[in-house]
């Protein structure tokens, strides 16, 4: 395929690195977030492991309360910001041009900075534990706690700017994201006619451009508030901790959503192709997606029901918050529906799939009873709010994501995944999971609060707590051996085909992996389900021509070079002005070789 | 289409029964929890009340949608699973039973919304006229408790009066804390600059306390930071009251004695008010007027006997992580005073 990406300037050959360096290719991208987003998945899954050791018994003495409270506040801020969003981003970098029959995303160079720009906010916000100084204010940051009376180390410090960083990578990544799906779809693809994946990735990248400049505002107040003696946050001097609630809030509930909605995209691929039928109410399942988009603006007070909102304020949010219990639910019914009537093929990546159903509606569910302000009142700020975010979020984003991995692994490498030990790491997963935070219910019932390092003996809580953390010993071991499975595979011949599933999606119409350019001839879409229609209507695949002219960006150092000058301005946030100075020249002279460097 | 005849009635027949049989156990392990000392699921109170009706609506409701998505879920992978030669049948949706699927959680939220805004209205109603008044201020990392109407100021142990409406101001003096007593209310946070409020009616006295802590994370000692509710009847209230309203006892051993003299030497009465100790006037720390008096020490996480008060004044931080009472690097010999003083102040 080297012939066929005949771009002048970089025929002699390249160090592997240097290739991986400055790859504008949204395929490469993708792998990278997915590798980096993986690693902090472990990274949050030993900090998980931490905590749920020192709960296992009554007082226990595994950890001290500092320590404690740094390991939950960046267990979550590592599994959100670093290993669910990344690994989503992977997916989309990788798919969205292979859904819709693009070469590339619309700017390929500012898809490669996303990716430098999120690993720098990764490595400021990680590499606060080398300094003993993780953030310890939760992944909520609540004001005044956070403010530098009560948190006077540089904990808070690396979370702004580990945030804002990161922010900065997603929201590029958006606005790339979101002109890609409306300008470079293929011959044929209405909108109507995206996969529904791609509808909620659309989705997600509307999300996020209006929820993370709302955080990046208030991450920068709280800066300020802790370094320039601002008062944006601190009673008593005209601020007020609770205007930060709302500004984190208006971000943080749409998150929820920006995490949860491409695995529900990735649920509605796998499951119809494994069940060889077409998606059941493909309009109601994209209309269910944007409302959900849309009502998850108007529904962030019902994290502070209990903060004294008053009546009004309580009905008109819990209304709100309720609401969105109906489009979720009309998505359970049409993947439900999609199973029905089907002869489903049982894979790996069906099993998570189902997997997802059933335990996201868990996490649904208990969602919608803390909806309601008085039962909050009861479920604030306890375990059974731990165990719902998990069932949302491992039960529903991550089985979703590992979805995603049994089914498009294939497409990525040109080797299945060993189904057998697929499934048994499913039950692994599965069953661990369960373990760990069914119990968090019964747990929250018996009153236990969140984000306590110890308890007493004589309450009722000792039996539960030791099962969940027995079931995150399971969870490891079923991580552990999909990551087995993932290097065995590598190590085989690629068999798997160009299309092992038979995929009604165009990715599933080019070779595996695909070629830089992905398509030899850009296909043309005459349905929802194009490889589906043509196999039915004998449409042959294009011929492939003798001379493809085909035009791919070059590679580029500069999104690298730019990614390196964001993370000195970080560093120097941190430290001291000269490193701010010095990244700020190096991200001109990047922004000064980009503007000029030559894409033809 | 998928299985038919023995194949689908095995098919629902085992679906149904492992449903059915999980959720029993889960159902029992509810139960057992509901029945604990911390326990979310027993009102005792008109407030706590209010909610568990609307949470007993919402929590069967939950437990039915629970119940069917997962009898489906099981019911359709059984059914539908591939077998040789069948054939999936091609068909996009059924708009008919898409809007009226959208009909079922729109009931089903109506059914849980009803409830909820007639409990908001309840619990967030003005307190009834003759409410008893409490002031509770959070603290790193303690609960002050103020009765205007008897002039006391206590910490970590509220005593209330059966039958009678208490209302309770809310505030803090640092972070933002929450006041929740899962028997008697729910929770409303304490937030610094704001003034929060909550009421309720305890149901009936009882000697054994209501246990609580703090609900909203506050920083290192979030999980100390504990405390009790104590429902008395109106007679043993009174009691309560005026014994709390006077100052402090006179240290009668020589013990205590040389213990209060500490009490000043070590400096103890910076952060500290003891009622009637003139030098004692520090408001920092909790009132130690009638610490003697108390069931537990350092909010809630030890009994109040000699042993658990040594170990507290020989390194307070060792005890509470964070503690704002430091280590003062007291011997042993002004310990011993020091806890019999304390101990003496009933």
């Amino acid at each position: 395929m080297a012939t066929a990406v005949g771009t002048v300037g970089h025929t002699h050959e390249e160090s592997t690195v240097w290739k991986w360096l400055t790859t504008v290719d949204h395929k490469k991208i993708g792998v990278l977030y997915l590798v980096t987003g993986f690693a902090f998945f472990l990274i949050g899954g030993i900090e998980a492991v931490l905590i749920r050791t020192q709960l296992a018994v009554p007082n226990g003495t595994v950890l001290d309360a500092g320590l404690y409270n740094q390991l939950f506040t960046m267990h979550a801020l590592t599994m959100i910001f670093l290993a669910i969003m990344p690994m989503g981003a992977a997916f989309f970098n990788y798919f969205i041009p292979l859904h819709i029959g693009a070469r590339d995303v619309a700017f390929p160079r500012l898809n490669a900075l996303s990716y430098w720009v999120l690993l720098s906010g990764g490595l400021i916000l990680t590499s606060s534990f080398l300094f003993g100084e993780a953030p310890d204010g939760g992944w909520f940051a609540y004001a005044p706690l956070t403010d530098e009376t009560f948190s006077p180390n540089k904990g808070l410090d690396f979370y702004t700017v580990g945030l804002v960083v990161a922010g900065l990578a997603s929201l590029m990544s958006s606005l790339n994201f979101a002109v890609t799906i409306i300008n470079m779809r293929a011959p044929g693809m209405t909108m109507m006619r995206l996969p529904v994946y791609m509808w909620m990735t659309f989705v997600v990248a509307f999300l996020l451009i209006l929820s993370l400049p709302v955080i990046t505002v208030a991450l920068l107040q709280l800066y300020f508030d802790r370094n320039f003696g601002t008062h944006f946050f601190t009673p008593g001097t005209g601020g007020d901790p609770i205007l930060w609630q709302h500004l984190f809030w208006v971000f943080g509930h749409p998150e929820v959503y920006v995490l949860i909605l491409p695995s529900m995209g990735i649920v509605s691929e796998v499951l119809p192709v494994m069940s060889r039928k077409p998606l059941f109410g493909y309009t109601a399942i994209v209309m269910a997606g944007a409302a959900i988009g849309v009502l998850g603006f108007g529904v962030w007070s019902h994290h502070m029901y209990t903060t004294g909102l008053g009546t009004v304020p309580q009905y008109v949010f819990s209304a709100s918050t309720m609401a969105i219990g109906v489009p979720t639910g009309v998505k359970v019914f049409n993947w439900l529906g999609t199973m029905y009537g089907g002869n489903i093929r049982m894979t790996t990546a069906t099993y998570y799939s189902i997997g997802f159903i059933a335990l996201f509606t868990i996490g649904g569910i208990s969602g919608v009873m803390h909806a309601s302000p008085p039962v909050d009142g009861q479920h604030q700020d306890s375990y059974f709010i731990v165990a719902h975010i998990h069932y949302v979020l491992f039960g529903g984003a991550i089985m979703g994501i590992f979805s995603g991995l049994f089914y498009w692994f294939p497409k990525m490498t040109g080797r299945l995944l060993d189904e057998t030990w697929g499934k048994i790491g499913f039950w692994f997963l599965f069953v661990g999971m369960n373990l760990t935070f069914f119990p968090m219910h019964f747990l929250g019932l018996a009153g236990m609060p969140r984000r306590i390092y110890t308890y007493d003996a004589d309450l009722g809580w000792d039996t539960w707590n030791f099962v969940a953390t027995i079931g995150v010993y399971i969870l490891v071991v079923g991580i552990l051996l999909f990551m087995l499975n993932v290097f065995m595979t590598l190590r085989k011949p690629a068999t798997a085909g160009d299309d092992p599933w038979g995929g009604a999606t165009l990715e599933w119409a080019t070779s595996s992996p695909p070629p830089e350019h992905n398509f030899d001839v850009v296909p043309v879409v005459r349905d929802r389900d194009p490889l589906w229609y043509n196999r039915d209507h004998n449409i042959p695949m294009p011929e492939r021509p003798a001379h493809l002219h085909i035009h791919m960006p070059p590679p580029s150092y500069f999104p690298l070079v730019l990614g390196i000058g964001i993370l000195l301005i970080g560093v120097g946030a941190l430290s001291s002005l000269a490193i701010t100075a010095l990244g700020v020249v190096v991200a001109y002279y990047a922004v000064w070789g980009w503007a000029l460097e030559p894409t033809e | 289409m998928g299985r038919s005849g023995p194949g689908r009635i095995i098919a629902i027949v085992f679906s149904g029964a492992v449903v059915g049989v999980l959720s029993y156990l889960l159902y029992l392990a509810f139960a057992d929890s509901a029945n604990t000392p911390q326990s979310t699921w027993m009102p005792m109170s008109d407030n706590t009340d209010n909610i568990h009706a609307v949470y007993q609506v919402v929590f069967y409701l939950a437990a039915a949608v629970f119940i069917l998505i997962l009898f489906l879920t099981l019911l359709f992978t059984l059914m539908f699973r591939e077998r040789e030669g069948a054939v999936a049948q091609q068909f996009h949706g059924n708009s008919k039973l898409e809007v009226l699927l959208v009909g079922v959680p729109v009931l089903i939220v109506v059914a849980m919304m009803v409830p909820s805004f007639k409990a908001i209205a309840q619990n967030t109603a003005d307190p009834p006229k003759g409410a008893l008044e409490v002031v509770a201020i959070g603290h790193q990392w303690w609960f002050e408790f103020q009765y205007p109407e008897f002039g006391i100021t206590t910490a970590n142990e509220l005593h209330v009066p059966a039958g009678r409406a208490v209302s309770v101001t809310l505030k803090s003096n640092d972070v933002i804390h929450s006041f929740w007593v899962p028997q008697l209310v729910g929770k409303v946070d304490m937030v610094p600059g704001h003034t929060n409020h909550l009421w309720f009616t305890p149901d009936t006295a009882r000697d054994e306390a209501y246990l609580a802590q703090c609900a909203e994370f506050c920083g290192a000692s979030h999980a100390n930071m504990r405390f009790r509710v104590f429902v008395d009847t109106e007679a043993k209230f009174s009691d309560w009251t005026k014994a709390t309203a006077a100052d402090a006892a006179k240290p009668a051993s020589e013990l205590a004695k040389a213990g209060e003299q500490q009490f000043t030497a070590s400096g103890c009465i910076g952060c500290h008010t003891v009622k009637g100790n003139p030098l004692a006037q520090g408001k920092a720390g909790p009132n130690l007027t009638h610490i003697g008096s108390r069931t537990t020490i350092a909010s809630g996480i030890l009994p109040n006997s000699a042993e658990p008060m040594h170990k507290w004044l020989a390194n307070p931080p060792a005890v509470k992580p964070g503690s704002k009472m430091p280590n003062l690097a007291l011997t042993e010999e002004q310990i011993q005073k020091l806890t019999a003083y304390l101990e003496s102040l009933k």
